[in-house]
């Protein structure tokens, strides 16, 4: 579904992503380790087409299409969403209206009618109860003044109204409580099935308890330096990442 | 002739058309001497030196329209909040429209200058405040004095407030190929008493019009006013608007100032702060494009211990549009305990934009807060990225942008169907259509 190829990007000329090679398959769910400022968030945002980095090699595929020169607004159209690491706040547009707005633009670029009102609420209500949150809280403006675990929530629950084929979950587990943490993870887990993929991006085997993911990979310095299965999460956990720096010694 | 020595030759003209017994008089002959002596502000003054009248000097305007011009009610609907009921003082090319209008003596005034600067009924109120906050001293105040004569009046008495909010509508047909169109207003609003106001001027033609407006209020004690200032008109429409507020112990006066349109703009904005505990709100919201010009000049002048003044100007420039924010703070030595705020931000969509702001703080007390920031900056591409993950296109995510960058102001506005009034003209000026009343 998402074939990531021989992938560098810089930023202001400095070279960040130092080739990447990663392939999810439909129904798979990655999770990327590593240490701070190893590239994760760098490899989400330019897999959801963030401009500010320059892909120098390599390529992004999504079920087959080079994803090349595609804005970020027509990549969420084909169904690549990333829940961010650091939700941006906008005062005076509330959460119901931003997923009014978004919705309808995705259908307007695949040639749609706009969602009629009656199933727009049926659709918020039913995502919102999924995530459990208030009803209060969708009329708020988007992300101003809310908590980490409430910016968190919110990124999942615009996920579950976008239903995106691939997820990338950016630090979501950071911030959340324990109790928040298990309605995330819930709702990401119903959220799942055969035909989307989830890659999720984080420093802690915690998340992974309740989001059990068929691969793990490292990312240390802009280069995916190991992969495995579950257990290399747990053994990440017990040995830290010192062990990186020997190795990439080496 | 130029345009100067056309409306001093014309005073006398104009003279034929008034009581010259009326002791309002003897104020107009002053005033047009006070023009005559000082006449158009150039650019060599600090207050005028980014705004420039020379061409507007240029045109030959009418300066007595002709003939009446009847309007339309549905022609000219939806520059009213007709999605409430209100009353309506409006003009029409200058005269006032009886037809368009709701004016009303129950209990409150909502009427006309020309009634009350004639009818001996008034003349208490006139006395005691008509020219009595406005400057003497200032040119174009003057020009408008001079020939006072027609406007919107009202007075709202101790603890009244009126049962729905008022407009105040010019409208300009374009029957004279130049315009020039010099409303007085005055509102007293007595001590405890409320009211609501909202100012329009619209040119419904692309004939040229310049309106050098001067508007005074008076807040008495607790008295709450808010003015809402709509500021869209043609791309041949300029506007000069001087309003002085002189506010008494515990009032609450707020102007929010939207503007959107015309060809060049200027604010002058003087609150006076003649008692304690006094709050002054200023606000504004622009958003230019094109040629467009606005020009923001605000005075607070706390004058006594224990007053707050806020000011709030966000500004969005595009094209070649330019603007200015000066803010002058003046603090007296006896005026301890001030808070004076005063932000403005702007954000610049284009190279060819600019924007030239300056807080102006002259502080004579020492116990005062008083805080000012200034910033020109560009949409932060970080929060363009969230909102295109999400699939919203550029344009539009752009306009929710600059959007929430001037909620901060628009939360201040008291009446929700303006509000909603105000957030279509931002959407129709941002060129997006968000599925949602924004
Ligand atoms: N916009 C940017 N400008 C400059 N450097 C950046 C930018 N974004 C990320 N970086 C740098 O790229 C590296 C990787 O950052 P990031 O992808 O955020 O790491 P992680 O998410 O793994 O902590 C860091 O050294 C960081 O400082
Ligand atoms: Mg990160």
């Amino acid at each position: 579904m998402l074939k990531i190829n021989d992938l560098h990007a810089n930023v202001d000329d400095k070279e960040i992503l130092k080739g990447i090679n990663l392939e999810v398959k439909a129904g798979e769910v990655h999770a990327i380790m590593g240490p701070n400022g190893s590239g994760k968030s760098t490899l989400a945002s330019v897999i959801a087409g963030n401009e500010n980095f320059e892909v120098t090699q390599g390529s992004i595929e999504l079920s087959g299409e080079d994803l090349e020169d595609v804005s970020p607004e027509e990549r969420a159209h084909k169904g690549v969403f990333l829940s961010f690491q650091y939700p941006v706040e906008i005062p005076g547009v509330s959460v119901t209206n931003f997923m009014k707005t978004a919705i309808n633009e995705s259908r307007k670029a695949k040639g749609l009618e706009d969602m009629p009102a009656k199933d727009m609420l049926k659709l918020i209500r039913e995502k919102s109860e999924l995530l459990e949150i208030d009803r209060k809280f969708l009329s708020r403006s988007l992300n101003e003044g809310f908590s980490g675990g409430e910016k968190k929530r919110n990124e999942i629950f615009q996920m579950a109204m976008l239903e995106p084929k691939v997820a990338i979950l950016d630090e979501t587990d950071s911030g959340l409580d324990i109790d928040a943490l298990r309605i995330v993870a819930s709702g990401v887990n119903k959220l799942k099935s055969k035909d989307n993929a989830v890659i999720l991006i984080t420093h802690y085997q915690r998340l992974l308890e309740y989001i059990v993911p068929d691969y793990v990979h490292v990312l240390h310095n802009g280069k995916i330096v190991k992969s495995g299965g579950k257990e290399l999460a747990l053994e990440l956990e017990e040995k830290g990442y010192d062990w990186l720096k020997q190795e990439t010694a080496v | 002739m130029d345009l100067k020595d056309k409306l001093i030759s014309s005073f006398m003209a104009f003279e034929n058309n008034v009581d010259v017994e009326h002791p309002v008089h003897d104020v107009r002959m002053a005033a047009i001497k006070n023009f005559e002596e000082k006449g158009f502000p150039s650019k060599k003054e600090e207050a005028w030196k980014y705004t420039s009248l020379n061409n507007i000097q240029k045109i030959d305007f009418s300066i007595f329209p002709k003939e009446e011009n009847a309007l339309e009610y549905k022609d000219v609907k939806r520059y009213f909040i007709h999605e409430i009921d209100t009353y309506k003082i409006v003009f029409v090319d200058g005269i006032y429209s009886s037809y368009l209008s709701e004016t009303t003596h129950d209990g409150v005034d909502i009427c006309l200058m020309s009634a009350a600067l004639t009818k001996p009924m008034y003349k208490p109120v006139i006395d005691v405040y008509f020219n009595k906050v406005a400057s003497k001293d200032e040119s174009l105040t003057s020009l408008n004095t001079a020939f006072s004569r027609e406007g919107a009046y009202i007075y709202i008495p101790k603890n009244k407030m009126p049962k729905k909010p008022i407009e105040i509508l010019h409208f300009s047909t374009g029957n004279e190929a130049s315009l020039l169109l010099q409303p007085r207003n005055l509102i007293v609003v007595e001590e405890n008493a409320e009211v609501q106001i909202i100012e329009r001027h619209q040119s419904l033609t692309s004939n040229e019009v310049l309106t050098n407006a001067v508007t005074e209020i008076f807040a008495a004690k607790s008295a709450i006013v808010d003015f809402y200032k709509i500021q869209n008109d043609a791309p041949t429409a300029s506007l000069i608007d001087n309003t002085y507020i002189d506010q008494k112990d515990k009032s609450l006066v707020k102007v929010h100032t939207f503007s959107f349109g015309g060809k060049l703009t200027r604010n002058n904005l003087n609150f006076y702060q003649n008692g304690e505990y006094i709050d002054s709100t200023m606000k504004g919201v622009t958003i230019l494009g094109e040629k467009q010009h606005v020009d923001h000049h605000t005075l607070v002048h706390h004058i006594e211990p224990n007053c707050e003044s806020h000011q709030d100007y966000k500004g969005i420039y595009g094209d070649a549009s330019t603007g200015v924010f000066n803010g002058k703070i003046i603090v007296d030595k006896i005026a301890q305990k001030t808070n004076a705020f005063q932000q403005n931000n702007n954000i610049l969509i284009s190279d060819k934009a600019s924007i030239n702001t300056k807080p102006q703080l002259e502080i004579f007390a020492d116990d005062v807060k008083c805080s000012h920031g200034c910033t020109i900056g560009q949409l932060d591409e970080d929060a363009l990225f969230y909102l295109q993950s999400r699939g919203i296109p550029q344009k539009e995510a752009r306009a929710l942008l600059m959007y929430a960058f001037a909620n901060n102001v628009l939360s201040s506005v008291r009446i929700p169907e303006l509000k909603i009034r105000i957030n279509k003209l931002i959407a129709e000026k941002l060129g997006v259509n968000l599925g949602f009343d924004l």
